[in-house]
Parts: C-alpha cells; sequence; structure tokens
C-alpha cells in the first residue's frame, strides 16, 4: 500500500516527480514518433476527404485531453479543499496552461479542417462554441490565479473557479447543442462500434496516448518549478543538489 | 431569517442613499440598446429579429457593471468581517445581499425592457415573454456573479477580471433567455427556454450563495 499522503508533501513530492517526468518525456516522444507514422504513412487516404482528414489525428486527441485536463483540475480542486493539501493547488497551477494550449490547439487544428472540409474557418456550432468557453474558463483561471500574490489564496480562489466551470462545462455544452449543431457526432465512442478504419484509430489512440504522456510530463516539470518558487525558503530546498552550484 | 430581511433592507437602504450608482448601469442598459439600431439601420424586420439578443446582451453588460460593488465597500470598512463572524451564516447574509444587489440592478433592467423592446418593434406578446426571460433570467445573472465578485475581491484589476471569470458562465442564461423569445416569435412556444431558465435559477438559488461564501472566506482569510 502507498502512502499517499506522503507524497502530498512538496518536500517529498519534488524528487518524485524529478524521477518520473523523463519517462513520461520519452514515452510521449515515443507514442507521438508512432503515432505520427501511422497518421502519415501507414493510415490510408480518405476517399472523400483526400489528404485533410490528417488533421484529426492531432485534433480529436487534443480536444480530449482539454476537456481531460479541466477534469482532472477540478478533481486536485476538491482534494484541495476536502484535504487542505499545498500539493493539489500547485498541480493545479501547473496543469492549467497545458489544459489551455490543447484547448487553443485543438479550436486551431479545428478551424484547420474545417476550411477544406465545411468552407468556413468558424461556424457558430456546439462543439466549437464550448471549447472555445472551455478555453475562455481556462483563461479566467489562470488570469484570477495570477493576479493574486498570495499563492495559498490564489490556489483556493482558483480551486472554487474550476469547480463552478465543471459544474458549469456540461450545462453549457447543452445549451449550446441546442441552440445550433453542425458538427459530426462523435467518430469514436465506448458502447459501439467506431465508424472509421482500424488503422486510423489506431493512429489517433497512439496520438492520444502521446498527448496523455506529454501532458503528465509537463505538469510534473511544470510544478516541481512551482515548487522550487514557492518553497526557497524551506531548509530542504536549499540543500538541493541543484541548488548547491 | 430577520437577519435576511435586515440585509436586505440595510442594502437597499444604501442603495437609496446613492442612486447614482443604480441609474449609471440603468442608463448605461439603454444607451446600449439604443446604439445598435444606429449601428445597423432603422429597418424594422432586421430590429425586431435582433431584438431579443440585443436586450439580453446588454442586460448581460449592465448586471456586469454593478457586480464590483456588491461586496466591495463593505470589504473595505469592515463590514463584511463582521459579517463573517456573526452567528448567522454567511452565505444567508451573502443571499440577502444577492436579492438586493438583483433589486437594484435586476428588476429595474425587467421593468425597462418592454420600453426599449418598443423601439425594436417587438409584439405586446413578444415583449410579455421578453420580460418572463429576464425576470427568472436576472437573478442568475446577480447570483452568478456574486460568485465572481467574491473572488475577485481586493485583487488587482479585479474588474476586467470579473468580466472574464463571469461572462463565459453568463452563457446558458443569455441561450435561453434571449432564446425563449425567439422561439415564441417564430410560433415554437417559449415554454421549453422558460422551463431550463427556470431550472438554471433554481441550480443558482441552491448552489451560488454556497460558492460565493466560500470565496468570501479565503478573500476575508
Amino acid at each position: 500500500m502507498i502512502n499517499w499522503f506522503k507524497f502530498a508533501s512538496p518536500a517529498s513530492f519534488y524528487p518524485l516527480a524529478g524521477k518520473l517526468w523523463p519517462w513520461f518525456a520519452a514515452l510521449a516522444t515515443a507514442f507521438c514518433a508512432a503515432g505520427l507514422w501511422i497518421s502519415f504513412f501507414v493510415a490510408p487516404t480518405d476517399f472523400q476527404q483526400g489528404e485533410g482528414y490528417r488533421i484529426i489525428f492531432i485534433h480529436v486527441p487534443a480536444s480530449w485531453m482539454s476537456m481531460f485536463i479541466y477534469c482532472v483540475m477540478a478533481f486536485w480542486a476538491v482534494i484541495g479543499i476536502t484535504f487542505n493539501t499545498r500539493l493539489s493547488g500547485m498541480m493545479c497551477a501547473a496543469l492549467a496552461p497545458t489544459g489551455a494550449l490543447f484547448a487553443f490547439l485543438s479550436l486551431w487544428t479545428g478551424a484547420l479542417w474545417g476550411k477544406p472540409m465545411w468552407g468556413t474557418w468558424w461556424v457558430w456550432d456546439a462543439r466549437l462554441t464550448s471549447e472555445l468557453i472551455l478555453f475562455f474558463l481556462y483563461l479566467g483561471y489562470i488570469a484570477l490565479t495570477s493576479a493574486i500574490d498570495d499563492p495559498r489564496r490564489a490556489d483556493k480562489a482558483g480551486a472554487i473557479v474550476a469547480l463552478v466551470g465543471v459544474v458549469n462545462v456540461p450545462i453549457i455544452y447543452f445549451s449550446v447543442k441546442w441552440w445550433n449543431t453542425l458538427h459530426q457526432g462523435a467518430s469514436v465512442s465506448l458502447t459501439k462500434a467506431p465508424s472509421m478504419a482500424t488503422t486510423m484509430l489506431w493512429g489517433m489512440l497512439l496520438m492520444a496516448l502521446a498527448f496523455w504522456m506529454y501532458s503528465i510530463a509537463m505538469s510534473l516539470y511544470r510544478v516541481r518549478a512551482i515548487i522550487l518558487e514557492r518553497e526557497h525558503h524551506a531548509g530542504w530546498v536549499a540543500e538541493l543538489p541543484e541548488m548547491q552550484r | 431569517m430577520k437577519a435576511f430581511v435586515a440585509i436586505v433592507r440595510r442594502d437597499l437602504l444604501l442603495a437609496a442613499r446613492r442612486k447614482s450608482e443604480v441609474l449609471t448601469a440603468l442608463f448605461f442598459f439603454m444607451i446600449v440598446v439604443s446604439l445598435f439600431p444606429l449601428g445597423i439601420g432603422p429597418e424594422t424586420a432586421m430590429l425586431r429579429r435582433i431584438a431579443p439578443g440585443v436586450l439580453w446582451v446588454a442586460a448581460l453588460l449592465a448586471a456586469m457593471l454593478s457586480l464590483n460593488r456588491l461586496f466591495a465597500t463593505d470589504h473595505q470598512d469592515g463590514t463584511l468581517e463582521q459579517m463573517a463572524l456573526s452567528p448567522t451564516p454567511l452565505a444567508v447574509l451573502v443571499s440577502g445581499k444577492v436579492l438586493a444587489h438583483w433589486l437594484t440592478s435586476g428588476l429595474p433592467l425587467v421593468l425597462l425592457a418592454p420600453v426599449l423592446g418598443l423601439q425594436f418593434d417587438l409584439s405586446a406578446r413578444a415583449l410579455g415573454v421578453l420580460m418572463i426571460s429576464l425576470l427568472l433570467g436576472t437573478p442568475i445573472l446577480s447570483l452568478i456573479g456574486a460568485i465572481g465578485a467574491a473572488l475577485t475581491l481586493g485583487v488587482r484589476g479585479g474588474g476586467v477580471l470579473l468580466s472574464l471569470l463571469v461572462l463565459p458562465l453568463y452563457i446558458p442564461a443569455l441561450i435561453f433567455g434571449a432564446g425563449a423569445v425567439e422561439a415564441d416569435v417564430a410560433g415554437l412556444g417559449a415554454g421549453g427556454h422558460l422551463s431550463l431558465l427556470g431550472a438554471l435559477l433554481a441550480l443558482g438559488v441552491f448552489f451560488a450563495p454556497w460558492a460565493a461564501t466560500a470565496a468570501l472566506r479565503i478573500a476575508l482569510d
């Protein structure tokens, strides 16, 4: 049984994150290389959409990650509020830029895909609109936490924003869905057989795994920087070998 | 309950003593709404189409204007700390402040909206639906806004930050509120949209004071 609370302390989590992040970064590179190879060289050209459809290998995993990272932030927010741990706030702060990046990437690649396929860069469709709002929520979180000087207060305020947002995301999604829709239904779902070729599915899943590993590696790397920044007055930081130089 | 009534009465009295703040938001609402026909052109068919959206967006912006002061003055003179220390749960007091905010900023918009709607040539029936949708919707704006106001209390650049935090969360209210009038004009019936707006209001009444209280406790730490 792992003692989870031991790693809730920044002092013991810092070396653990330092050991873990290179592995996740290496996995991310490997999965990304394999995924890109499949998506560019192995996956067949789509007979309707031509070569342009290959954008989905980036677009779909990025959209998944942007939504999932927000849920992870909400999870850390709950942990932070219930157990009052410092590390959970730092994890939230470390995840937010990666989440915003994926939300932006998803909007950007979606626009690039939409131009040849739908003939327009942007439509006011349910999924596009809710992804845009998700991007705004990430920006709101980052803006609020960076405007508050006291890091503990910033973490707590950010936790409330993350939780209010996570309650609102499904509401926003359904409201814009009933308002207007053009985006096709999900191509991949857990309940029915996927409506795409197996190689394409493999490419997409590998890219999704690569993005997962990238997010984990980046957030661990970033949380180390945040720990150093906030705990610079602590004794254990001064004893770190990388601080001796 | 007694404390709730007392705080509503106190905030209304304060607003009555400083009428200009309330009136500024109202005039802002009127001006924003009147700018649209000037910018777009006075074609009646077009105005009738955009009226619900314009009135609703203007209502969102006007509600935003007055949110800053919801807790700020009480925070400055220390009243908020006394409220947090009082034996009455802070959530009750926050609900009272939100109700008072709605009475001074939301309700006047609801009463003014039909007059402005006439400028856009809306039918009497559509005006009625617009009033009902604003009546259900503006309390949601005050409730969600209270969370944002509590979070940005005493924060650098609070005003701009508040809009960045709160406006994305206002979107469902905007869609269903403006959608109700549009659906009614299109002959589809506004019932569905109004029910959803009511559901949002019920959720907001239950959760928002609680979240705003948690945010206030952080600000007062």
